[in-house]
């Protein structure tokens, strides 16, 4: 009862327990990265560094102003989704028009700078930030411990993923955003200012990253490199997912996490790669992606 | 007579990227009037309504309405000034349903048509609702693309060659419905290829070749000048 091909069942709860974080944040980063292509047909390679400022306001809020979590936690997607509404106005929308390799190499080129200019500020190593008094310990479910902070990290961001999920496909402004990806000239000619949509679709985005670091910032340390790590298996996710599609991004993310957590209890040597093995097998039976529309 | 028109266009050039496509537009609609673009393919009929709306790269000229410049207006603006663009490819959203689609633009103006009665106007439209908008056929989305235009209040229609590639039955029923339209104060500028469905609404047409207006026509003298037209036309 206890062992499952030799693996104790606490240690393979524990694993999918952690699979399932990593998914979580997964999804609030492909989510944000599939609305972003699908919208603005851009590629966001600076989605990780998004992430990483996330996590560095929680802590430069924390350290330098003594502003505590919660606030934190509505503050530093406000601030990342602001940059990204700069970096939307200043540069992006210049680069609509032009073939979107473009776009990708901005993108690119502004996570270089962002992650080199931390890493020069602050150091490469990790900042530690506390867990919220509110969320330590943990609840014991009697077949293992669940810490508080891994359930909250769990709950709130399938909430902000299926609230925005909600907020895209049921609602007006969502049908907008649908039609807009369609034909934006048309979408305008009806009266609807298209390119205050698009910024405040990549601000958003880029906030559900900063939301993700600052979520991430007490269960792993605040670095420079924290997004770059992610960032790539992100894009696995959403080429898994497919390309544009919102809700697999979000139900392949939370798989990839778990795919992930059980290779790690079976095979840990392969865990590192458990997603790009799935990506290849899709790109070699899919190639569009699992949820994409076009079949 | 002395009134001034609803709509005044002179001196309309238009271009896509470096190509040059209008090269001086001149003319006007009167309130409550049907006018129509007529002019073979690539004349410029489609660029001239995209013009006024303002979703071409760059555009020179004048085109007066209700007192403003159009050329000023911000293209998301427009629509709030009572225009409503009924483009050539219909642009019926695929990720919309049918009711979507419908209440799709935001109704700008009061005066606009509640569902019922654009599903009076166009009955084929009814009971299709959660149907996506692509799937219905040709002349269906056209009532549609038509359709939603009403509810916004818009008294003022561009119609991008409504009948182009539809069944003969649906042509009659968009006729019947236009004519409708026109008896309520309608303002419409028409983009048409079939004359008779033309002259059957309009009160003038303007003959459009190679991004010029090259001939006025008004619709009582269309028969006495069908020679002249179909040279233009290149029939
Ligand atoms: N998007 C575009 N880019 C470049 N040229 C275009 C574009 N659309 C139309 N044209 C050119 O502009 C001219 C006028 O086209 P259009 O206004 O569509 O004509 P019409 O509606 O009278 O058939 C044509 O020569 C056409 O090839
Ligand atoms: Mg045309």
């Amino acid at each position: 009862m206890t062992d499952i091909f030799g693996v104790p069942i606490v240690v393979l709860l524990g694993q999918l327990l952690l699979g399932l974080i990593n998914g979580s944040f997964y999804a609030l980063l492909s989510l944000g990265l599939a609305i972003i292509f699908g919208m603005l047909n851009v590629i966001n390679f600076a989605h990780g560094a998004f992430y990483m400022l996330g996590g560095f306001a929680a802590w430069l809020l924390l350290s330098a102003l003594g502003i505590g979590y919660w606030e934190t936690l509505i503050a530093a997607p406000l601030m990342v989704g602001a940059l990204g509404a700069v970096v939307e106005r200043l540069f992006l929308k210049r680069l609509y028009r032009v073939d979107h390799l473009y776009s990708l190499l901005l993108t690119f080129g502004i996570a270089l700078m962002l992650e080199g200019l931390f890493r020069h500020v602050y150091g490469a190593a990790g900042k530690p930030y506390p867990i919220p008094p509110s969320l330590t310990g943990g609840i014991n479910l009697g077949f293992m411990f669940l810490p508080m902070y891994r359930a909250w990290v769990i709950v709130a961001s399938l909430a902000v993923c299926i609230a925005t999920w909600l907020a895209i496909e049921r609602t007006k402004l969502g049908a907008y955003l649908r039609a807009a990806t369609e034909n934006p000239g048309l979408v305008q000619a009806f009266g609807i200012n298209v390119p205050f949509m698009l910024t405040a679709t990549y601000a958003f985005c880029v906030g559900l990253a900063g939301f993700a670091g600052a979520l991430a910032a007490p269960l792993y340390q605040v670095s420079p490199g924290m997004g770059s790590s992610v960032i790539i298996v992100v894009f696995a996710v959403v080429v898994i997912g497919g390309m544009g599609s919102i809700g697999g991004a979000i139900v392949t993310a939370l798989a990839l996490g778990i795919i992930e957590g059980l290779t790690k209890t079976f095979y840990p040597a392969a865990s590192s790669i458990a997603v790009f093995v799935v990506m290849v097998l899709v790109i070699l039976i899919r190639p569009s992606g699992l949820f994409s529309r076009e079949a | 007579m002395a009134e001034a028109p609803l709509l005044d266009v002179k001196g309309l050039e238009a271009w896509y990227g470096e190509s040059h496509v209008l090269h001086g537009i001149d003319f006007d609609v009167r309130k409550g009037e049907v006018v129509t673009l007529i002019g073979r393919n690539g004349a410029g009929k489609t660029t001239t309504l995209r013009s006024l709306i303002g979703v071409v790269g760059k555009r020179r000229g004048a085109c007066s309405y209700k007192g403003a410049d159009l050329l000023k207006v911000a293209p998301h603006k427009v629509a709030r000034l009572g225009i409503g663009y009924v483009p050539e490819e219909r642009g019926i959203f695929s990720s919309l349903t049918v009711l979507e689609n419908l209440l799709f633009p935001p109704a700008w103006q009061a005066g606009g048509m509640a569902v019922d009665e654009i599903y009076g106007l166009f009955p084929n439209l009814k009971g299709r609702d959660s149907t996506s908008g692509t799937r219905l056929s040709g002349g269906e989305q056209q009532m549609l693309a038509i359709g939603r235009i009403l509810r916004t209040g818009a008294d003022f229609i561009l119609l991008d060659e409504p009948t182009e590639g539809i069944a003969p039955v649906i042509i009659e029923e968009i006729g019947a419905a236009l004519r409708i339209l026109k008896d309520r104060g309608m303002t419409i500028i028409l983009v048409e290829q079939n004359l008779r469905f033309a002259a059957s609404i309009a009160d003038r047409h303007y003959v459009l070749d190679q991004g010029k207006v090259v001939d006025e026509i008004s619709n009582n003298a269309l028969d006495a000048n069908m020679d002249r037209l179909n040279r233009y036309l290149g029939v």
